[in-house]
Order: structure tokens, then sequence, then C-alpha cells
């Protein structure tokens, strides 16, 4: 309390709040919020290790060979681990959120959000079985 | 940077979309499941041989491209919002999109150079 | 269940301090008291300084949106006992300045509300004596949902985007937006799309999910706001591809 607030009678002093650096901890839904925002980090994080693979098969079968013993060293089998974390967390919020962000009318009526969600889980699955069966083949 | 808005969340949204789809059982093959073991590692020759077609090719461009355009959208925002950096806005713009370029003109030499 | 409640409340009194404080009182706990319930309580019986916003009791009229303990609510279809016996902190809602105790000042959202043209346009109006015109239950019920907004300032407030942008135009506007969007009367899209394709329309929002969460009478702003990402997106690539063709 300010020893001398300046107050004109009649006329509106308003008090305005500034959002602090941390409002994202202040609240359990804006903490999810942001770690659901920080997968794109660990997404960024795989592409690049995509990317470096791709980097040793174009140089040949020793740097092949080095890209697979590095991916064994502790620190990447950490950051693997907890990547897979973050990325599942990622599939499984943007599946969710897919029928928000778009509606699809079958009939003039709005086809129902778990029949979307369910059909995201199903191309999921789909997917993950025809990638790893051709990577699997070898 | 305005004009192209709507570009970057196209972006954006493919890049998310194939990194939800695609992401889990790439990383926990190629990041869990080959080096601890668990599964034999694809040879060098055999990968060697998927990438003569041309259509794992692209996919691979895909694969590589869009989600890095999916984080510079995502983390661009997340650093705006989260840290209140106001001032940096462009700064930080340029850095994400910038990487992400970056990496897909990478990927696409690799792509193209590969014999 | 105990007899009384402390009931915490935010006072801002400003031709006394600069800054809120809060007050405490204890009330009687009843089971069919809403928290405006027990407001009025101090008001009538307690503390006659206190003010506040409220007119139908009903969640009709959007004008008693307050946080309490924390989380935006129409506070007359809060229940006293969801919280009791902890004890309940009211508080006026976040981002808008604060006029005194719990009553904030609106007038960036009715600025806002007036830019987006939440009214029919037509492009040529049709002389009344030719009639109404005419909608389907069906083509009501594409933007029925959005047409439910109240007004009530919930979203706004559950909104961190809001507070850190405060020109974002936000989410009850922009689902109002949409509401007339997708009326199939209206003829005013390519005009508001104009509006919210700027920076501070929906390329803000970077859906964080929480105004639908709160809103009171289930708008789904956030909704409205990533379908029309879509849309905005989807005229974006028109306008490329034809440069000539859409107008």
């Amino acid at each position: 309390m300010s020893a001398e607030p300046h107050y004109t009678l009649y006329h509106p002093r308003w008090y305005r709040r500034r959002v602090s650096v941390w409002w994202w901890l202040q609240n359990r839904s804006y903490t999810w919020f942001v770690l659901r925002e920080l997968t794109s980090v660990f997404v960024a994080f795989f592409a690049v290790v995509y990317l470096w693979q791709l980097r040793a098969l174009a140089q040949g079968p020793e740097a092949y060979g080095l890209f697979l013993l590095r991916l064994k060293t502790p620190l990447f089998l950490a950051l693997d681990t907890v990547a897979f974390l973050f990325v599942l967390f990622h599939a499984i919020t943007w599946f969710h959120l897919t029928p928000k962000a778009m509606v699809f009318q079958v009939r003039g009526k709005r086809v129902p959000d778990w029949v979307i969600v369910g059909s995201n889980y199903a191309a999921w699955l789909v997917l993950s079985g025809a990638v790893a069966f051709t990577l699997l083949r070898g | 940077m305005g004009r192209i808005t709507p570009l970057l969340w196209l972006l954006f949204s493919a890049g998310g979309t194939v990194a939800a789809l695609l992401f889990p059982v790439h990383l926990v093959l190629t990041g869990l499941a080959f080096p601890l073991g668990w599964l034999e590692a694809p040879s060098y020759e055999f990968l060697h041989r998927l990438l003569t077609h041309p259509m794992i090719r692209l996919y691979l461009f895909v694969l590589i491209s869009l989600p890095l355009f999916h984080w510079a959208h995502r983390f661009r925002y997340t650093l705006y919002d989260g840290l209140q950096l106001k001032h940096l806005t462009e700064l930080i713009a340029v850095l994400c999109y910038g990487v992400a370029f970056l990496g897909t003109a990478m990927t696409a030499y690799l792509l193209w150079n590969i014999p | 269940m105990p007899s009384t409640v402390a009931l915490t409340v935010a006072r801002y009194r400003p031709e006394r301090e600069s800054e809120p404080t809060f007050q405490t009182y204890e009330i009687p706990f009843r089971k069919d008291w809403v928290v405006l319930d027990a407001l009025n309580h101090v008001k009538d019986e307690l503390d006659g300084s206190l003010s506040f916003r409220w007119s139908c009791r009903m969640g009709v009229c959007g004008s008693c949106g307050m946080k309490v303990n924390g989380t935006p609510k129409l506070t007359c279809a809060t229940f006293l006992s969801d919280y009791v016996p902890a004890p309940i902190r009211v508080e006026p809602l976040d981002y808008f300045p604060v006029v005194r105790d719990l009553v904030v000042d609106l007038t960036d959202f009715m600025r806002k509300l007036k830019q987006v043209k939440p009214w029919i346009i037509r492009t040529e109006e049709k002389p009344p004596a030719e009639g109404e015109y005419l909608q389907t239950p069906d083509q009501l019920d594409t933007y029925k949902q959005f047409s439910m907004c109240i007004n009530c300032m919930l979203c706004y407030s559950a909104c961190p985007i809001y507070g850190l942008e405060p020109s974002f135009i936000g989410p009850a506007a922009i689902a109002l937006a949409q509401r007339y969007n997708m009326d199939s009367r209206d003829e005013g899209a390519a005009e508001r799309l104009k509006i919210l394709s700027e920076h501070d329309g929906i390329w803000q929002c970077t859906f964080v999910g929480e105004c639908t969460k709160v809103c009171p009478k289930h708008v789904d702003p956030a909704g409205a706001i990533q379908q029309y990402k879509l849309t905005g997106a989807t005229r974006w690539v028109k306008s490329l591809l034809l440069p000539w063709g859409t107008r």
C-alpha cells in the first residue's frame, strides 16, 4: 500500500498486472502446454540424427559403422530414450488435436471426433508396421 | 514474414503429422532397438540398396525436412511467448527457419549425390 | 460439512491503495449457494463496499466472470460445495485492467469485437418485401455452437497469449467471426479474413486450448481458430495458384 495514491475522484485508475516470465509454471495446464511445444526440440533432434545417418551412408561403410557405434554410447542411448518419450507425447497429443483443427463433413453431418482420432491411430499402426517391415528385411 | 505465415503454418502442420506418424517407430528402431542389440541393425549394403529407389529418397527427404520446419515454427513461438522475447522476434524467426532450411538443403544435397 | 467458509476476495480501491490486497470474510456455508451468492452475502451483510458485476444469476448474461481458486469461472454457476472445506479465493479476471475490486474494464474486447464485423454481411441486400433469408436446420447446425457465446471473457482470462500479446484479437472475437463466416446467409467471409489473417488474428494463437476448457457454453473457440487457420492457409494457396481469380 503506497502512502499517497494519486487518485482523482471519478477518474478510473486501473490496475494492470504484468505477466510473469514464469507464467507457464503457474498453472498445470500451461506447463503441459509448454512441454507439448518443447516436444518439437526432440523432433528436430531425431531429424538431425537421421540426417547424420544419411551422411554416413553417403560417406561409406566405415562412416556407417562409426555412426552405429556412436549410437551405442550411453549419451546417445539416454538422449534417444528421452527423445522417444517426448516424440510419443507429441504423437498422442497431435492425434487428439486433429479433430479440433479439421472438421470433416459426411452428408451434412460432422464426422465425430473419435472416428478421426481412431483413424490416426490406425494409420500410425499401419505405417509403423510398414517401416519396421522394410528396415528389418535386411 | 506476415505474407508467408500461412505457408510456414502448412509446413508446421505437415511436419507435425509426419513426425507423429513416423518418428516413434524410426526412433525406437534406430535409437534403441539397434544400438541395444534387441534387433539387428540393417547392413550398409542393404540400406544402400534401399536408397537406389527414388521413392525411398523422396520419403527420406520428407521425413527429415518437414519435421525440421515443424520444429522451427513451434520452437519459435515457444521462445517468443515462453521467455517474452518480443524484441528479438525477427532474429528468432530467422534463426529457426534458417536452421530448418539449412537442414533441408543438406538433405537434398546428400540424397541427390548418393550414387 | 463445516457451517462456515473462509472467502478470500481480492480488493482494489484505487483511492486507497496502489495494488490489490486480499480480504477474508467468514461466511455461512450452504449447499445450494454459488460463489456469487457468497459475494452477495458479503455485500449485504458484512461489507457494502465490495464491488463486483452480476445480473442474471443463470449463466446467460456473462457478467459475473471471475477467477475462483485460480480458474476463470462464472460465479453464478460455481458451487461453494465444489471447494469446501478448502478456503475459496476470488479474484478479478486476468489480463484485463482492474477498475475496482472484482470489476475489470472490457473496452479492449468491445473494440476487437467490432473489428471482426460480427453481423450478417450481404453484397446486396434484398428488399424486405421479398421476405426473410431462409436457412435449413442443417445450415443452422454448422454455426450454432459458435453463436452460444455470452461474451463472459473467461476465455480471454484463460489465454496466456492474450496476456503476453494484448494486441491478439482473442478467442471469443474469432469464434464470433467464425459464427458469421459459417452462416449460410452471410457473404462477408473474405472481408473478415483480411482482418483475421493479420498477425494479431489467428496466427498469434498457439493452440493452448485453455479457452475451450473454461468456456461455460461449450463454444470451443480453440477449435474455431484452428479451423480458421486451415481456411486461411487454403485461401492463401488458392491466391497463389490463381492470382487474379480470388475476389
